[in-house]
């Protein structure tokens, strides 16, 4: 009785995602037109995939969450509190060497664990209190920006060591970004676990329907945790990065960080509703919103109407997806 | 003036690749009620939603009282007075009885405000005149299914509605609210109404329907008066064969007791019950809904935390917490609602038949995509579930079908004991039989069954034994020789202390 195009093998393409991959070429093509060459120099893509690192990460990380049906907002909240920490315990030392206070991997770690504290904590109200996680992560959003604004005094918090300025600064064979490296890593291990491992296949049954994944024996509560905690630990080295890449620990670093990783789901073919999604569509999503930029940069478009066209992008990606959705049923 | 009031001619429809439709006529008479059967899969619900204006037919005519019309959405449909009480009822819970009534076409005042009281007035006559006691300003969310339907029947009614039509009115309510309902119906009839009714429950179309249309893979089998007509003939035409048996009983050898509950008791909703289950054996459970059926089982199962009792499984005190604990003791539950809490509809067939079963077959966490082709291909045969591939979404099959993915994934935990919740419910014929032959197979491997159904002849049909339940204690035990409908319905009717 029902029409059935959903029939390719696991490792097709679907249309759908080859629609969204022709978007983005017919993207790449007409800014390298319109910018008379300068988009498509080796240098500036490049710098796009730099540019597309911080969201690429974040966004991965929104992933999980939104795959198993909710939702994170606290992750840019997340982003200034672990900077901030960060660059407190990356401070150079009194007597002026290229030594920091503490020894080099502290600051990293520390970054992280705050990172997977706030998730962990974010996933223990969702899944134990059973608090609606929009609710949760509102809730921490605004919790986790007042503790970056005490901790650091209301003001940015400057000057670190070299080294962890190298973090993410340095060029490897001094030409690729180190950034494009990280997420490049952080996205095969994430496309592993979600393609590969029971686990991430589990993260997809939740999300399509909790209440059978119950039935059916899994820790649909523990699963919980373990995603918002995820989202965070990727959140808290976003937050490492930033610090490092700006010098600073900002408590207003990464306003709104959580709606470019929620818009890069989107665009990417995430269901807002859960249980599906994949990884190369995130990454999709990701990098064109940072095309988008830097091709709009590069033309001098005004920065305000940048935002109108972001926007309209969002609106229009999600518009593709469900009229592509309806022909199927 | 045509004799009758609604004729959908030569309707065609196809989806990309599949013809769903080839040639369909029906033709409804007033104030008859007319049944539209076929099995799941044949057209019955694209022909439905084409007369609401869901769908758009490729080629063919509805007329209306010798009008031709269109019907380009649900709402053009009702203007033309036919309504639909759609299998599924979606109220708007937070609403009262008066709203849901007159949801989208809400009485204003002069002043354009909504009128409340108007509203409240209409309904509470339009009850008042069907005898329906509910009041008026309840909340949707405090009324049962039942309830929710007759609400769905004035609303049909306070719209004028020349043509209702029922899509398994009764596939969730019990057997005294078929009463009110078949009561409704008559009147209904009485002031010429016609009403298209789809059920799969053969008892129920020859108590309450005049003419039968049959449907099989698309096409337009026959119309003929339900009078005179015989079930066996009518699953002759829907199912285009003999079904020699409804119920065939494999002989099975019963040995000793697998699983022993011990004075289980639930909050209110299971008191103090014990009964005992053997290898080989089919159990059925009966009772009217809401007697603690699904709730006992949900108990053992660890959905729901028992308040006392014990659990023994050969012989052996076991703890069971959660369904992790369960599926441990090689227990597996269908449960009674498969879209709720059997299937994940958005993942795939192979997704759902080994997402129980996944850390054991990939003991290293690691999926291993040629062995889950092989294990999900295996029970796809094994249990004929018709699907394009293993890739295709669940929720793009059939309900009996889907049914079957439900079984394939517990049956790939290789469990010793298989407890069914209404594993028929909202399923056509063939795939019932189908399910019926699995219980068999499985009774033959030394398994032991327990079914709980609420259709009688069902559980008579398949169970060894039946214990019945009422108000979540346990009131009656009926050996197989011993088995009839009147004995199990005193038994289920026996209220209070």
């Amino acid at each position: 009785m029902k029409s059935n195009t959903n029939t390719l093998s696991p490792k097709k393409v679907s249309m759908k995602d080859f629609g969204l991959i022709l978007v983005f070429i017919a993207l790449v093509v007409i800014l390298a037109i319109v910018s008379g060459g300068t988009f498509v120099t080796p240098r500036n893509l490049l710098n796009v995939v730099k540019q597309t690192a911080i969201n690429g990460i974040l966004a991965m990380g929104m992933t999980f969450v939104i795959i198993s049906g909710d939702i994170d907002l606290s992750v840019g909240s997340t982003v200034a509190l672990t900077g901030v920490i960060a660059t407190m315990f990356a401070h150079p030392a009194a007597d002026g060497a290229a030594n920091g206070q503490y020894p080099f991997i502290v600051p990293i770690l520390l970054a992280l664990l705050v990172g997977a504290l706030v998730g962990a904590l974010n996933g223990v109200g969702i899944a134990y209190g059973s608090i609606p996680a929009f609710i949760v992560t509102l809730g921490s959003m605004t919790i986790v920006r007042g503790l970056a604004l005490i901790i650091s005094g209301g003001s940015p918090i400057f000057d670190v060591t070299p080294a962890f300025e190298s973090i993410a600064s340095i060029q490897v064979g001094g030409v690729v970004p180190i950034l494009a490296v990280y997420l490049i890593i952080i996205v095969a291990i994430c496309a592993f676990i979600l393609g590969k491992t029971v686990f991430g296949r589990r993260i997809y049954a939740i999300g399509g329907n909790a209440t059978a994944a119950s039935v059916s024996g899994i820790n649909v509560r523990k699963l919980r945790v373990i995603v918002f905690t995820i989202a965070g630990l990727l959140a808290g080295l976003c937050g490492l990065l930033v610090a490092s890449r700006t010098i600073t620990g900002s408590p207003t670093a990464g306003q709104s960080y959580e709606m470019d990783a929620i818009a890069a789901a989107v665009i990417g073919g995430v269901s807002m509703s859960g249980g599906s999604g994949k990884w190369y569509g995130v990454v999709i999503g990701a990098l064109m919103l940072a095309v988008i930029s830097n091709g709009l940069d590069i033309m001098s478009v005004n920065s305000n109407f940048q935002l109108i066209i972001k926007g309209l992008i969002i609106i229009f990606a999600v518009l593709l997806d469900i009229k592509g959705k309806g022909k199927r049923s | 003036m045509s004799e009758y009031i609604l004729e959908m001619n030569h309707i065609m429809k196809s989806f990309p690749g599949v013809q769903v439709l080839n040639d369909v006529t029906l033709q409804v008479r007033p104030g008859e009620v007319h049944a539209l059967m076929g099995e799941n899969g044949a057209g019955k619900s694209t022909l439905m939603k084409i007369l609401m204006g869901i769908y758009s037919a490729d080629a063919g005519e509805i007329v209306l009282d010798g009008q031709k019309i269109t019907c380009k959405n649900p709402r053009d449909a009702m203007e033309h007075g036919i309504a639909m009480i759609h299998q599924e009822l979606n109220p708007i819970l937070d609403m009262q009885v008066f709203e849901n009534v007159f949801i989208g076409r809400e009485k204003r005042t002069k002043l354009g405000l909504v009128d409340k009281a108007g509203m409240l007035r209409e309904t509470r006559a339009l009850l008042a005149d069907l005898n329906i006691d509910i009041p008026s300003d309840a909340y949707m969310r405090d009324l049962s299914v039942a309830q929710c339907q007759l609400i769905e029947i004035v609303k049909a009614i306070s719209l004028n509605a020349r043509v209702v039509v029922m899509d398994e009115p009764t596939s969730a309510i019990t057997e005294h609210e078929v009463d009110t309902l078949f009561t409704q119906i008559r009147r209904l009839k009485a002031e010429n109404v016609a009403i298209i009714y789809i059920s799969h429950k053969m008892d129920e179309i020859f108590e309450i329907c005049d003419t039968i249309t049959v449907l099989r893979d698309g096409q337009f089998i026959g119309t003929n008066p339900a009078a005179g007509m015989t079930s066996d003939q009518l699953i002759r035409m829907m199912v285009g064969r003999d079904i020699t048996e409804v119920f065939p009983k494999a002989d099975a050898e019963i040995g000793g007791p697998i699983l022993e509950v011990k004075n289980i008791s639930m909050g209110k909703r299971v008191k103090n019950v014990s009964f005992e289950l053997r290898t080989g054996e089919v159990l059925g459970i009966a009772g009217l809904v809401g007697a603690g059926r699904s709730e006992l089982v949900e108990t053992i199962f660890g959905i729901r935390r028992k308040s006392s009792g014990e659990v023994f499984i050969r012989g052996q005190k076991v703890n069971i917490h959660s369904p992790k604990d369960a599926i441990a003791n090689k227990i597996a539950l269908i449960t009674e609602d498969r879209k709720f809490t059997g299937l994940n509809l958005v993942g795939s067939v192979e997704q759902n038949i080994t997402l129980v079963h996944l850390s054991q077959l990939f003991k290293n966490g690691l999926i291993n995509g040629g062995k889950e082709k092989e294990v999900s291909t295996h029970y796809i045969d094994e249990l004929s579930i018709k699907t394009p591939t293993r890739q295709t979404l669940v929720g793009n099959l059939s309900g009996g079908n889907q049914q079957k993915v439900v079984l394939a994934k517990w049956l790939l935990t290789e469990p010793d004991i298989i407890i069914l919740d209404e594993p028929t419910r909202g399923i056509d014929v063939g795939a019932k039989r189908d399910i019926y032959l699995l219980i068999g197979e499985m009774v033959k491997n030394g398994k032991a069954v327990i079914v709980i159904s609420s259709e009688i002849p069902e559980v008579m049909g398949l169970a060894d034994r039946i214990i019945v339940m009422s108000e979540g204690r346990l009131t009656g035990e009926v050996g197989r020789p011993d088995f009839s409908q009147e004995r199990i319905m005193t038994y289920a009717a026996q209220f209070g202390e």
